[in-house]
C-alpha cells in the first residue's frame, strides 16, 4: 500500500458530461436488421436462391435454341440429355426452356398477386386504422365477411366463371387476397398511432400526411415486408394446385404448376416431367419462406441486444 | 355464452348468404349454358331440359328457389348425373371424405404439435435445426407434388403401401400422409414459435423457483399454454385439409366429394359446383365457430360473453 | 449469530454476441438467521443476476458461473446439478419476483400453483395440499379465500398477484426468502402493504431475507443489514444505520442524494447521478464508477479500489477512504444525516482477502 505514490491521490478532472455521451455507437433501424439478416444462414441461402432464379428466369429461356412452345414430334419424352438438358415433354417441347419461361409465369403471378394484395391491403387497411372509429367499423367488417368464404373455394369458383388465364387467376387470387394485407397494415397502423412518438409528433405540430409518411409507414414497413414475401410463395402454391385442378394457364403457355401437373400423369415413365418443375416450385417456395423468416426475425425488436 | 354464439350464428348466417348470392350469380354468368356440351342438343330437349331445371323462370323466381332450398337443406340436381341430386352426391362422397380428413387432422396435430415441442425444448440445437428444416420443407412441397412422390416412391417402388382405391386402413395411410404434411408443417412451426413465446415467460422461471423438474414444467404449465395458439389455427386447419384433399382424393383414386367436386369442375358441371362450394362453406364456417367455442372453454382468461376477446 | 448463506467471490457471465457480458464480479457477503439483507443498485448493476444465481435460475448457457462459492445450510449451491437444486428450490429457498402480472401462469388456478410446491416438497395429497393452500391465501391476507383458491389469476388485483406469489414462496416455509423487486410494480399505498405483509411473515415463520431493490426508501423499512452494487460488485455494505448515516462510497453518497425524503424541509434539488453504468463487456480499468465521480482522483482510473472496513460491520471499496487521500465532504443531502457511529474503527482498515 505505502507504495502508492501521492499525486495519484490528486483529485482527477472529470468531465461529467462525458458521462452522458454513448459510448457505443448507434446503428440505424435498418441497419442494424441488415447485418442480422446476414447473420441468419438459412436465410441468406434463400436470398442466393431467389436472386439465382430470377437470373435463370431472365436469361434461361435463351440459353437453348428451342422455344418454349415449338412441337417436336420427332422427340418427344427423351430423359435428359447433352441436347435437351432436362429432357423433352409429350411434344417434344424442351423442358429447359419450359421450366424457366415457365419460372417467369409462375414468379410474375406470385409478384403481381402479393402486389395488388399490397397495394389494396395497405390503403384499405391504412385508411381503417388511419381514421378509426364508424369508418374502422364499417371496412372491417365488411373484411371480416369476406375472409369468412373459403378462399381456395372462391378462386376455384372464379376461375370456372372467368375461364383460365393469367388475369383472370391473378384477379382470382387478389379478390380476397388483400384481407390478410389490410389487417395486418390496420393493426400496425393501431398500435404505432398510439404510440408516444407519434404523439409527441403530432404535438409538436407535425401535420396528418407527414406523421403517415415520417413515422407511420417506415415503422409498420417491416410486418408488412414480411407479410409481402410470404405471400408470394402461397401465390406460387396456388397457382399449382389450381393448375393440378386443370384450372391453370392455358396451353402452349408453361408454368411450373401445369408443367408439374402434366408431369405427374406421366411421373410412372417419364419422371423427369415432374422433376424439375417440381424441384424449382419447391425451391422457390422455400427461398421465400425462409428469407420471410429470415427478415420477420430479424425485424424483431425483441432480438434487438 | 350464449350470447356470443347466438351473435356468431347472425354472422355466420350472413357470410353463408352472400356466399350463396355470389356462387348463385357467378355461375350464371359462366360461359355457356349447363347443355352447350360437345352435341347440339335440339330445341325441344333443351326447352323440355330448361323447364326441368326451372331455367326458363325469371333470375329472381330462380334464386329464392335456390335460398329457400339450401335453407331446406335440398342442394339441387346434378347437371351431369342424370336422376342424381348433389345430395345424393354428398351423402356418398361426404363420408369418405371425413374419414380421410380426421385422420390427416389427427395425424397432422400430433405429429406437429410433436415436432415442433422437441424442436423448441431444444431451441438452437441440431434437433430445432432438422425439425425447422423438415417443417420449412413440408410447406414448400405443394401437396399434389408431395402425394405423387409418396405414390411413386412408397407404393409403386417399395410397394410397402397400396398405390390408390379406398379399401382397407392400409389405403388410407399415403393419402392421409400427403394431405397431414403442409398443415403438419404449418403446426410444428407454430407450437414451436408459441412454445419458445411460453418458455421465456416469467411464470416458467417461478415454476423453476418452485423447484418443479424439467419435464413438470414442460408439461404442466409449458406446452399447456403454447397449445392455445395453435388451437385457433385448427381452423384454418380443416380449411387446408378440405381444399388438399380434392388434389390428394383425385390421385389416390378415391371415391370422396373431393375427387366428385374436381370431376364436377372439369364436367363444368354448374349445379354440383355450386352446391358443394356452399356445402363446404356450411362446413368451414361451423367448424371455426367450434374452434373458437372451444377455445373459449379451453382459455379461462377470454369470456366469450361479449364476443370480444378479452386480454 | 449462525451463517445461513455465504457467497464468496462469485462470478457470473454471460456469452452474448456482442462478447462476455461479467454481470457479476466478484461479489461476497453472508446472510444471518433471521435477517433481511437488502441489495440496492441500479438496473444492470447485477443484483438480479446474483440472487438468481444464487437459486441457479439464470439459464445456461448463455449464463455461467465462473467461480466463486455459494454456501447455504454448509452445502456448495454452485456446484449442484440441475437435479439436486430441484430439492432445494421452492423448499429451502423460495422467490418472489418483480411482476406479479407475468409471473403467475394465467391459465392455472391460483390454488394449484400453491398445492404444486406442496405435493412436490411436503408430499401432501391434494386434499391436504389445497387445505394448506387456502390457510396460506388466509395467511397472506386475501379475503375468502375458500373463493379465492379456485380462481384464475386473471382474476385477482396486481396487490392480491403479489401475496399468492409469496403464498407460493413460502408454502413450504423455507429457510431463505428471496425478493427481487417484490413491490417495484406496485402501487405506492400496496407497495407499503406488502413490505408489511413481508415484515409480518418473517416475524411468525422466522424467514431469512434477501431484499433486491433499486429502492433506498424501501430499504430503510424493512431491511437490517445493506449492500450496495455497482457494475456488478458490491462497493458498500454495513448495517442500516451505517448505510444511512454514515455512508462512505461516493455511489451510495449518490443515491442517498437522489432519494427524495419527506422530513427534508428543503428547497435543496434532488440530485441525479450523471451518467449511465459501464458497458460489462469490457469493464474499466480501476473503479468502474470513477467516470460518473465527481470526486475521482488519479488513482480511480488506474488502480480498483479495494475493501476497506470501517467498522465490524461496515465495508466500503473507494481509494477516499486510504490515508493518503483528501478529505472530501460529502453531497449536501448527505452531510446532513452523518452521525458519528461509535463503533467505527480509529482508521479504516484495508481487507487484505475478501472475507
Amino acid at each position: 500500500m505505502q507504495q502508492l505514490p501521492k499525486e495519484m491521490f490528486q483529485p482527477a478532472s472529470v468531465d461529467l458530461s462525458e458521462a452522458e455521451k454513448i459510448s457505443k455507437p448507434s446503428l440505424s433501424f435498418w441497419k442494424d436488421v441488415s447485418i442480422r439478416f446476414r447473420k441468419n444462414k438459412l436465410a441468406m441461402f434463400g436470398l442466393v436462391l431467389l436472386i439465382l432464379l430470377v437470373f435463370m428466369a431472365i436469361f434461361g429461356p435463351h440459353m437453348t435454341k428451342y422455344d418454349y412452345s415449338t412441337n417436336d414430334l420427332m422427340n418427344t419424352n427423351k430423359p435428359p440429355s447433352a441436347e435437351h438438358w432436362f429432357g423433352t415433354d409429350d411434344l417434344g417441347r424442351d423442358i429447359f426452356t419450359r421450366t424457366w419461361y415457365g419460372a417467369r409465369i409462375s414468379l410474375f403471378i406470385g409478384l403481381a398477386a402479393a402486389l395488388i394484395d399490397l397495394f389494396i391491403g395497405v390503403l384499405w387497411g391504412g385508411i381503417a386504422g388511419f381514421r378509426g372509429g364508424r369508418t374502422d367499423d364499417v371496412m372491417m367488417r365488411i373484411a371480416d365477411i369476406l375472409w369468412a368464404v373459403p378462399y381456395l373455394l372462391l378462386v376455384i369458383l372464379l376461375m370456372v366463371v372467368l375461364g383460365q388465364g393469367l388475369g383472370t387467376m391473378i384477379l382470382a387470387m387478389t379478390i380476397t387476397g388483400w384481407i390478410n394485407m389490410a389487417r395486418i397494415v390496420r393493426g400496425q397502423v393501431l398500435q404505432l398511432k398510439s404510440q408516444e412518438y407519434v404523439l409527441a409528433a403530432q404535438t409538436l405540430g407535425a401535420n396528418t400526411s407527414r406523421i403517415m409518411f415520417k413515422h407511420l409507414i417506415p415503422n409498420a414497413m417491416g410486418p408488412i415486408l414480411v407479410t409481402l414475401t410470404l405471400s408470394i410463395p402461397s401465390a406460387i402454391f396456388t397457382e399449382a394446385f389450381l393448375s393440378y385442378l386443370g384450372l391453370g394457364v392455358p396451353q402452349p403457355l408453361a408454368s411450373w404448376g401445369t408443367m408439374a401437373s402434366e408431369g405427374v400423369q406421366a411421373l410412372q415413365y417419364y419422371p423427369w416431367r415432374l422433376f424439375f418443375p417440381a424441384t424449382f416450385i419447391c425451391l422457390t417456395i422455400f427461398a421465400f419462406n425462409v428469407v420471410g423468416d429470415g427478415l420477420r426475425d430479424a425485424l424483431d425488436p425483441r432480438l434487438r441486444k | 355464452m350464449l350470447r356470443y354464439i347466438s351473435r356468431r350464428l347472425l354472422s355466420i348466417l350472413l357470410s353463408l348468404f352472400l356466399i350463396i348470392t355470389a356462387t348463385f350469380f357467378l355461375m350464371r354468368a359462366a360461359p355457356g349454358g349447363p347443355f352447350s356440351g360437345e352435341k347440339k342438343l335440339p330445341p325441344e330437349i333443351e326447352k323440355n331440359l330448361n323447364e326441368y331445371y326451372g331455367l326458363d323462370r325469371p333470375w329472381y323466381e330462380q334464386y329464392t328457389d335456390y335460398l329457400v332450398s339450401i335453407a331446406k337443406w335440398d342442394f339441387g340436381p346434378s347437371f351431369k348425373y342424370k336422376g342424381q341430386t348433389v345430395n345424393d352426391l354428398i351423402n356418398e362422397g361426404f363420408p369418405v371424405s371425413f374419414f380421410l380428413g380426421m385422420e390427416a387432422l389427427l395425424l397432422a396435430v400430433s405429429l406437429g404439435i410433436l415436432l415442433g415441442v422437441i424442436a423448441a425444448l431444444n431451441h438452437n440445437k441440431w434437433q430445432d435445426y432438422g425439425a425447422m428444416i423438415f417443417a420449412v420443407l413440408g410447406i414448400s412441397v405443394p401437396s399434389f407434388i408431395m402425394a405423387s412422390l409418396l405414390q411413386y416412391v412408397l407404393a409403386i417402388k417399395l410397394g410397402m403401401f397400396p398405390v390408390a382405391r379406398w379399401e382397407s386402413l392400409q389405403h388410407t395411410v399415403l393419402p392421409a400422409l400427403a394431405l397431414a404434411a403442409t398443415p403438419m408443417a404449418f403446426i410444428a412451426r407454430l407450437t414451436r414459435s408459441s412454445m419458445l413465446e411460453v418458455l421465456s415467460n416469467d411464470y416458467i422461471r417461478t415454476a423453476k423457483a418452485k423447484g418443479l423438474s424439467k419435464g413438470q414444467i414442460t408439461v404442466k404449465h409449458a406446452i399447456r399454454n403454447a397449445l392455445l395458439p395453435v388451437v385457433t389455427y385448427l381452423g384454418p386447419l380443416s380449411a387446408a385439409v378440405l381444399t388438399g384433399s380434392f388434389v390428394i382424393e383425385k390421385i389416390f383414386g378415391i371415391p370422396g366429394l373431393g375427387s366428385q367436386f374436381v370431376l364436377s369442375i372439369s364436367n363444368r358441371d354448374y349445379t354440383t359446383i355450386m352446391g358443394v362450394t356452399v356445402f363446404y362453406s356450411i362446413l368451414l364456417l361451423f367448424s371455426v365457430l367450434l374452434v373458437d367455442i372451444a377455445y373459449g372453454l379451453i382459455d379461462p382468461r377470454i369470456k366469450l360473453a361479449g364476443g370480444k376477446k378479452g386480454e | 449469530m449462525e451463517k445461513l448463506l455465504e457467497v464468496k467471490d462469485l462470478q457470473v457471465s454471460f456469452q452474448t454476441y456482442g462478447g462476455e457480458v461479467q454481470a457479476v464480479r466478484g461479489v461476497s457477503f453472508h446472510l444471518n438467521k433471521g435477517e433481511t439483507l437488502a441489495i440496492v443498485g441500479e438496473s444492470g448493476s447485477g443484483k438480479s443476476v446474483t440472487s438468481q444465481t444464487i437459486m441457479r435460475l439464470i439459464p445456461t448457457p448463455p449464463g455461467k458461473i465462473k467461480s466463486g462459492q455459494i454456501i447455504f445450510n454448509g452445502e456448495d449451491l454452485a456446484k449442484k446439478t440441475d437435479k439436486e437444486m430441484e430439492a432445494i428450490r421452492g423448499k429451502d429457498i423460495g422467490m418472489i419476483f418483480q411482476d406479479p402480472m407475468t409471473s403467475l401462469n394465467p391459465t392455472m388456478k391460483v390454488g394449484h400453483q400453491i398445492m404444486e410446491v406442496l405435493v412436490k416438497h411436503l408430499k401432501m395429497d391434494k386434499a391436504a395440499a389445497k387445505e394448506r393452500a387456502i390457510e396460506l391465501l388466509r395467511l397472506v391476507g386475501i379475503p375468502f379465500p375458500e373463493k379465492r383458491v379456485n380462481q384464475y389469476p386473471h382474476e385477482f388485483s396486481g396487490g392480491m398477484r403479489q401475496r399468492a406469489m409469496i403464498a407460493v414462496a413460502l408454502a413450504s416455509n423455507p429457510k431463505l426468502l428471496i425478493a427481487d423487486e417484490p413491490t417495484t410494480a406496485l402501487d405506492v399505498t400496496i407497495q407499503a402493504q406488502i413490505l408489511e405483509l413481508m415484515k409480518d411473515l418473517q416475524k411468525k415463520m422466522g424467514t431469512s431475507i434477501i431484499f433486491i431493490t433499486h429502492d433506498l426508501g424501501v430499504v430503510a423499512n424493512v431491511a437490517d443489514r445493506v449492500a450496495v452494487m455497482y457494475a456488478g460488485k458490491i462497493v458498500e455494505m454495513g448495517t442500516v444505520d451505517e448505510i444511512f448515516y454514515d455512508p462512505r462510497h461516493p455511489y451510495t453518497w449518490g443515491l442517498l442524494a437522489s432519494m427524495p425524503s419527506l422530513d427534508s424541509d428543503d428547497k435543496s434539488e434532488l440530485a441525479a447521478i450523471p451518467g449511465t453504468p459501464p458497458d460489462l463487456t469490457n469493464p474499466p480499468k480501476g473503479d468502474a464508477f470513477a467516470p460518473r465521480n465527481p470526486y475521482a482522483m488519479k488513482i480511480d482510473f488506474e488502480l480498483e479500489p479495494p475493501m476497506f472496513k470501517i467498522s465490524d460491520t461496515h465495508y466500503a471499496a473507494t481509494w477516499l477512504l486510504h490515508p493518503d487521500a483528501p478529505k472530501v465532504e460529502p453531497p449536501e443531502a448527505v452531510k446532513k444525516r452523518l452521525r458519528q457511529l461509535s463503533s467505527n474503527y480509529p482508521q479504516p482498515v484495508i481487507v487484505k482477502e475478501s472475507e
